[in-house]
């Protein structure tokens, strides 16, 4: 008997739903097996992440708090990635973001009215989101420049350049040595609304509904699509293609330039040391999660930002190292990856036939 | 003539794809320091008989004999263990290895660590003693074309074949790399090596070869000798037929001009000139054919008509309007549909629906969009409505294009572009993989198309197709226009000689 690999007649509905699904079960069976490793019972360790996670009101608000900026860097992944455009950089544009951000936050409220600080800062953050991301675009679209390697490499860029920033010129006289920025003035804060869950909850669920709208019901959306999947086509077709990719690529910056400017006004409220927990990079896990749906990323950003707060209670609770959360959300994109295929083929068992000569 | 035994023997060589019988009952013999040339219309079945030789391809039937002993060619390895080597048109070289290091690649026998000093030392021998000049120690993208080519007969030289199989090999080379590849090959002979090549140019027939073998579909014709055939001979037997069958017409009363070209050059990737001045006219209503054997500017000709491609000099006028160097947005918008030689790579996007692609062309403008918005429903409208009047067989609108048949992928491309065009549709083989239904249903629309005041220019390299769909036909040939004839007045002879370079008895027509 040998089992083969059979192309779909049409992408089944059915797998695109079920693999994420089935994916997800797995991961749980894979990290029990290694929790047995650990002499723990993985029944109890996972009650007590979700517990954790989800187990009370302030629990969910700080689950919360870790999914808003997943969700709008996972957006700014997505776009990109459905162009092809490999863009490993959310974190180093969340963190120019941020940057931007403290900027306004600290210095512009001599020459701006209070109430325009915040809204400011919001927009010079995306701003610099877009910048962050638009300089790879640029290279790529003008010289054919890789962007895995340059938005990779930018990403230390920023990150260095805020710990410049937090350790040097803007350290707070008054911080006891505490690696960071003076604290912003109130009216710089963004509001909060159920707990440490702050506004950026809102942006990003209605930004996911306006760029599944652009994406599928847009010219721009269409192009982008044409373009991802088929560029030569998109060429002949007359699409612009160095055009869309910059476009797309601006808002995707902008969209991770948010999600830190959301960090330092909705969160620590001051730029300091451990401004993003590596969000860039596991937005990249959430865009591949929810499968390029933006809506899909908000929900896949709540359910890893579950795993990360579910895997410091472990930790607390029941001595696990932390990186439990890590480890299953590595496991979670194993069988995803590898259910990807069962959307395009199905499984098909052959018989041997017993006649038959084949030379 | 005294009898040698042949050093290679083909007998009655079969094989078939699903739906197409690419040989049938070839025979042929090759004997020691003698070059043959395969001649042959695209599609005739010379590199698949070929790639059977080199062990790409398994025959269906047939039996191959090496210097008399039956043998069985499984895998390229097999085919160089029996010293046969085949140089592909696509060279199969790393570029970023050195000359040395691609011969020995894939070698069987190789220490851990080869000595490269006394390989490089061997390939200087050889490539002395066969007039093959490259330096073991440059890297492969450092050289030219023809540099390259010649790394690849040094690779077979080296594994010690002794019969070459050459596939089109001057296709790539300039007319003095091709006079110095002559050299090589005699070179080669007179060591009694044989070589068989591939081509469609007479003038190298007779320039290279001791022996000619004719196919046309899949089938042997003839079999001459070179020094006893003449050019006029090979063309007919190569596009073999002198009866035609004509498709009905109808009479039509041709319009303005459509598409004027004047004097317009090009140049291909490498930067080869690959347009040399083309001039031609379309009118409206009109259907003008470009014969040619592909690789002589077709591809590039269609790129500067559809704004892929800027030419060098020259000029395009569309409906009278200088449109040269424009952009594929500017002229789709003057009403300029394409279809492109390579359907799947540039027609469509196979991960989207078959609605999307349908939509691809006019989805900017009323009734698909407004302001930017699309309109789904009037998109899957359009989808229906063309997926009906063009028979494409598809599950839904919204399968995945990618999963359609060759055929519905076609007639999907066709149904997107008639359906957009205004005035002046682009055709690069269209009918080109089609099953004979399909086909016709292809060259059908084309017609209804011109007479409802469509210019068409359409580039085939089906003679058949041609005649019976064209009004007028062109022949390309290294990237020049060598004549231009009304299609009922057409002698296939003549248009088989100017396809293969060869220019006497042009009788050029003025419209």
């Amino acid at each position: 008997m040998r089992i083969v690999f059979e192309k779909r007649k049409t992408l089944s509905r059915k797998a695109i739903f079920l693999v994420p699904l089935f994916s997800f079960f797995i991961s749980l069976l894979l990290t029990a097996i290694l929790l047995a490793i650990f002499k723990t019972n993985p029944f109890i360790t996972y009650a007590a992440m979700f517990q954790g996670a989800f187990g009370s009101w302030p629990n969910f608000t700080e689950t919360l708090v870790k999914a808003i900026p997943l969700m709008l860097a996972g957006l700014g992944v997505l776009i990109a990635f459905r162009l092809k455009f490999w863009n490993i950089g959310a974190e180093g544009q969340l963190a120019f973001g941020g940057i931007a951000a403290t900027w306004v936050a600290l210095f512009w409220s001599s020459f701006l009215a209070s109430w325009m600080v915040l809204p400011t800062a919001i927009l010079v953050g995306m701003l610099a989101g877009a910048l962050w991301a638009g300089i790879p675009a640029l290279l790529k679209v003008r010289l054919k420049v890789d962007e895995v390697l340059t938005t990779l490499m930018l990403n230390y860029v920023a990150i260095l350049f805020a710990e410049h920033l937090y350790y040097g010129p803007w350290r707070d006289p008054k911080g006891f040595g505490f690696p960071g920025t003076p604290p912003f003035p109130e009216f710089a804060w963004l509001p909060r609304i159920a707990g440490r869950a702050h506004l950026g909850l809102v942006f990003a669920i209605v930004l996911a509904l306006v760029i599944w709208f652009i994406l599928n019901r847009t010219r721009l959306g269409f192009e982008l699509e044409v373009i991802g999947n088929n560029p030569s086509a998109a060429q002949t077709q007359g699409i612009k293609i160095a055009k869309n990719i910059m476009i797309a690529l601006l808002v995707a910056g902008a969209l991770s330039g948010l999600a830190g400017v959301c960090e330092v006004t909705g969160i620590s409220r001051r730029l300091q040391q451990g401004l993003s927990i590596g969000y860039g990079y596991t937005a990249i896990i959430v865009a591949w999660l929810a499968q390029l749906n933006p809506i899909a990323a908000i929900f896949v950003a709540v359910l890893i930002a579950a795993l990360l707060v579910g895997g410091d209670q472990v930790q607390m609770m029941m001595g696990l190292p932390a990186a439990m959360g890590l480890v299953m959300q590595g496991m979670l994109l194993f069988p995803m990856l590898a259910g990807a295929l069962f959307t395009e083929y199905k499984i098909r068992l052959i018989r041997p036939r017993t006649s038959g000569s084949l030379v | 003539m005294e009898k040698k035994t042949p050093i290679l023997e083909m007998k009655g060589i079969t094989k078939r794809f699903p739906n197409v019988v690419a040989n049938e009952q070839v025979d042929l013999e090759l004997y020691p320091g003698e070059v043959l040339a395969l001649l042959g219309e695209n599609g005739a079945g010379k590199s698949c008989l070929m790639n059977v030789l080199a062990g790409l391809y398994r025959a269906d039937e047939g039996e191959i004999f090496i210097q008399g002993k039956r043998v069985e060619i499984n895998s390229p390895r097999d085919a160089m263990l029996l010293g046969i080597g085949m140089v592909h048109q696509n060279f199969m070289l790393v570029d970023t290895m050195t000359v040395a290091e691609n011969i020995i690649l894939g070698l069987s026998d190789l220490p851990f660590v080869p000595d490269m000093g006394t390989v490089s030392k061997r390939i200087r021998e050889l490539s002395e003693r066969y007039n093959l000049q490259v330096d073991p120690e440059s890297h492969i993208w450092q050289l030219s074309v023809g540099e390259q080519q010649r790394v690849e007969i040094l690779k077979l030289i080296y594994r010690g074949a002794e019969i070459l199989i050459l596939d089109e090999p001057t296709a790539v080379l300039t007319p003095q790399e091709s006079k110095q590849l002559n050299r090589i090959i005699h070179q080669m002979t007179r060591e009694g090596k044989s070589a068989i090549f591939i081509t469609h140019k007479m003038e190298e027939v007779i320039a290279f070869s001791d022996w000619v073998r004719v196919l046309h579909k899949g089938r042997l014709v003839t079999v001459k000798k070179t020094s006893q055939t003449n050019p006029q001979e090979l063309a007919r037997l190569m596009v073999g037929r002198d009866v035609l069958f004509r498709l009905e017409k109808k009479d039509r009363n041709l319009g303005g001009v459509a598409l004027e070209l004047k004097d317009v050059q090009a140049v291909d990737d490498k930067g080869l000139p690959a347009l040399n001045g083309i001039s031609l006219i379309i009118r409206s209503g009109e259907i003008l054919g470009i014969a040619g054997v592909a690789g002589n500017g077709q591809k590039q000709l269609v790129e500067v008509l559809t704004g892929l491609r800027k030419t060098t000099g020259g000029k395009i006028r569309i409906f009278g309007e200088e449109k040269s160097n424009k952009s594929p947005l500017e002229i789709i918008n003057t009403g300029v549909s394409h279809i492109p030689a390579d359907r799947i790579a540039r027609g469509i996007a196979g991960d989207m629906s078959v609605a999307n692609n349908l939509a691809m062309k006019c989805y900017r403008k009323p009734p698909l969009a407004k302001k930017g918005i699309l309109h789904p429903k009037r998109i899957l409208d359009l989808a229906n409505r063309m997926i009906e009047l063009f028979h494409i067989h598809t599950p839904t609108p919204h399968t995945h294009a990618k999963f359609l048949s060759g055929g519905n992928i076609q007639k999907t491309i066709l149904a997107r572009e008639i359906d957009a065009c205004r005035g002046l549709l682009i055709a690069a083989y269209p009918s080109r993989g089609l099953d004979v239904g399909a086909t016709e249903f292809v060259r059908n629309q084309m017609i209804a198309q011109s007479e409802s005041g469509t210019a068409i220019l359409l580039i085939s390299e089906d003679l058949e197709e041609l005649l019976t769909v064209a009004d007028k036909i062109a022949v390309l040939f290294e990237g020049h226009i060598m004549g231009i004839f009304r299609s009922n007045e057409a002698d296939t002879e003549r248009l088989g000689m100017m396809m293969t370079g060869m220019k006497e008895g042009i009788g050029e027509l003025r419209d």
